[in-house]
């Protein structure tokens, strides 16, 4: 960032290990199995597009999908997380505070009740029902502009509300379609295709790249609304505008694969514990969120013989020891 | 002369609650202005109106001439610094870091960070003393090295104005001190146009060339500390009983309280 002041590139163990362990779980994502590649051997003729059609087709159109699904996603969730604890000063906060998976899970049971189960039109039920509980959030947090803690709240209030909607309509709704709704709010990257992610994606990395726009601005937004305002930031438009791309990135994500929780919490806080100036970066937290993402699935997908978990299960069950750990270790303090 | 900084009858108010009405004031260009006045008198409103924060109801608030609500905000702050008292330093960043981000108003979109940039970071820590700490995390600092931080990120703003919230407060009366000194200094040697808001009545006669006192909203007394401040106006403004003698170090009026006693 700046020129005079940047440390020559050197590459810790740290580091190296990282890499390390990405090509390890990119080659391990692909082609494990017994099906797929038993040896190197078969590795190679896979890559080399020597391999029989049925292998091709699982590693080249299944698997790389997924992988780059989970890449790109996780990093959307880790930089969504980066800009929500940015923008409320809190290491707690998630997107989940705006409400919007709560709220994108009664866009889903609406959709599949009234329209059926296809893919486009819940991805659409769930932008729809998601950007109307944030919308509320924002409304009514609203007084003189937003105070963090005040968004926390109403979010916390939005979502308890929503959520008693949301089993309401599971109760009444057919047993079929609150199956399947439920499925969806498991939060699975089952079945993305290339032509799924792909058009999705493209959203995706033009909402990190105005994240990357804001960052200077949302990052004096840290030291109080008065210093940042008396830097020449436009302190209110500049919140609603950090709020639109969080929830967006949010949004885009959820909507394509269910709630996948975690990542955005977690992503910027093991990001700032392996960096050398104990600060969150975007860029560090985008990192971390697709490692995150891409362990979890594989963990997700291999973890358990004769059967793939959703996900979302696994990354909720990976939060909830990892905010264990986090409270033992601040009540040791 | 024209001032420097001027409200024209503005109204301030806080949701509901009016502050002030039909207030005017000029900041001199060039000298140490300093407002007092009792708790909820209106003076840190009147400050975040001054610097932009705050808009009035009604009147309007001119820098250089010219309203400062018409004017781009990037624009007003390479013009007009301000120190809150609501500063937060963000967790685990450093000194040098923290100051750099007062060089925001001048860096451009393509090419951030220029060797002004840097001479500017630099002249700041040193005006401050604080070069040594430049590699420290700011949470680690002392009160008064953390406000001198504070005034470093302010400094490397380099606007020509500079308004002071409470600068002083939570420190020990050294570093009051020292801190005062470093504005008085920036003011007499490097020419900026100070405000600040103060506690202390005798820090405030001692190092302002311009007082303002308040009280309820309204101003009741402008001027240099010698001419304008009494025992009655102490007394007047602050239901304080009081004696005034003369500050033996430095002529200027020291007001001591007369108590129960």
């Amino acid at each position: 960032m700046r020129s005079s002041r940047v440390a020559p590139f050197r590459a810790n163990i740290t580091q190296v290990m990282l890499v390390l362990f990405t090509l390890l779980l990119i080659l391990s994502t692909l082609f494990y199995g017994k099906n797929i590649a038993n040896n190197l051997h078969e590795v190679w003729s896979l890559v080399s597009n020597q391999a029989d059609q049925y292998r091709s087709i699982v590693v080249w159109q299944w698997r790389a999908s997924r992988l780059f699904s989970a890449f790109i996603i996780g990093a959307a969730l880790g930089v969504s997380g980066a800009v929500f604890q940015s923008l409320v000063r809190n290491p707690l906060g998630s997107p989940d505070i705006t409400g919007f998976n709560v709220g994108a899970f009664t866009g889903v049971l609406i959709t599949i009740a009234l329209l059926g189960n296809l893919y486009w039109f819940t991805v659409i039920g769930a932008l729809l029902g998601g950007l109307f509980s944030a919308l509320l959030v924002y409304l009514f947090a609203y007084r003189d502009g937003h105070s963090g803690f005040r968004l926390i709240i109403v979010g916390i209030a939005i979502s308890a509300t929503l959520s008693a909607f949301n089993q309401w309509l599971s109760l009444t709704v057919s047993l079929e379609t609150a199956l399947t709704a439920a499925l969806w709010n498991a939060g699975s990257l089952n079945g993305m295709t290339w032509s799924r992610i792909m058009p999705i994606s493209l959203l995706i990395i033009l909402l990190l790249i105005s994240a990357g726009f804001v960052n200077s601005r949302m990052k004096l937004l840290e030291m109080g609304d008065d210093s940042a305002a008396s830097l020449g930031v436009s302190v209110n438009k500049t919140r609603l505008l950090i709020m639109l791309i969080g929830v967006s990135l949010t949004a885009v994500t959820t909507a394509i694969t269910g709630p996948i929780s975690f990542i955005s919490l977690a992503a910027p806080q093991i990001a700032r514990q392996f960096s050398e100036s104990k600060q969150t970066s975007l860029f560090t937290s985008a990192c971390a969120g697709a490692l995150l993402l891409v362990s979890a699935d594989f963990i997700a997908q291999h973890g358990w013989e004769n059967s793939t978990l959703p996900v979302g299960l696994v990354t909720i069950s990976l939060g909830g020891i990892y905010l264990i750990y986090l409270i033992i270790r601040e009540g040791k303090k | 002369m024209m001032a420097a900084l001027s409200a024209q009858s503005v109204s301030l108010s806080y949701d509901q609650y009016n502050v002030a009405k039909d207030l005017s004031i000029d900041i001199p260009h060039g000298k140490f202005s300093v407002i007092i006045g009792p708790n909820g008198c209106g003076k840190s409103t009147l400050l975040r109106s001054l610097s932009r924060l705050l808009p009035p109801k009604s009147g309007t608030v001119l820098l250089n001439g010219e309203d400062i609500h018409q004017q781009a905000p990037r624009d007003v702050a390479k013009k007009l610094g301000l120190l809150p008292q609501t500063a937060i330093a963000p967790n685990g960043i450093k000194v040098l870091d923290l100051i750099s981000r007062g060089r925001f108003p001048h860096q451009k979109w393509f090419q951030p960070w220029s060797i002004e940039d840097q001479k500017a970071v630099d002249q700041a820590m040193e005006a401050t003393g604080i070069i040594e700490l430049s590699q420290h995390y700011v949470d680690q600092l002392s009160g008064g090295q953390r406000q001198r931080v504070w005034v470093a990120m302010a400094l490397a703003q380099q606007t020509p104005l500079l308004l002071l919230d409470e600068p002083t407060t939570y420190l020990d009366i050294a570093h009051q001190i020292e801190l005062m000194d470093l504005f008085q200094d920036l003011n007499r040697q490097q020419g900026y146009t100070l405000v600040a808001v103060l506690h202390d009545l005798n820090h405030a006669c001692r190092y302002a060339d311009n007082l303002i006192v308040m009280k309820k909203g309204k101003i009741i007394a402008t001027g240099n500390p010698k001419e304008i401040i009494t025992e009655q106006l102490v007394e007047a403004v602050f239901g304080l009983p009081c004696l005034i003698m003369q500050d033996p170090i430095s002529n200027t009026p020291l007001i001591i309280p007369r108590g129960r006693k």
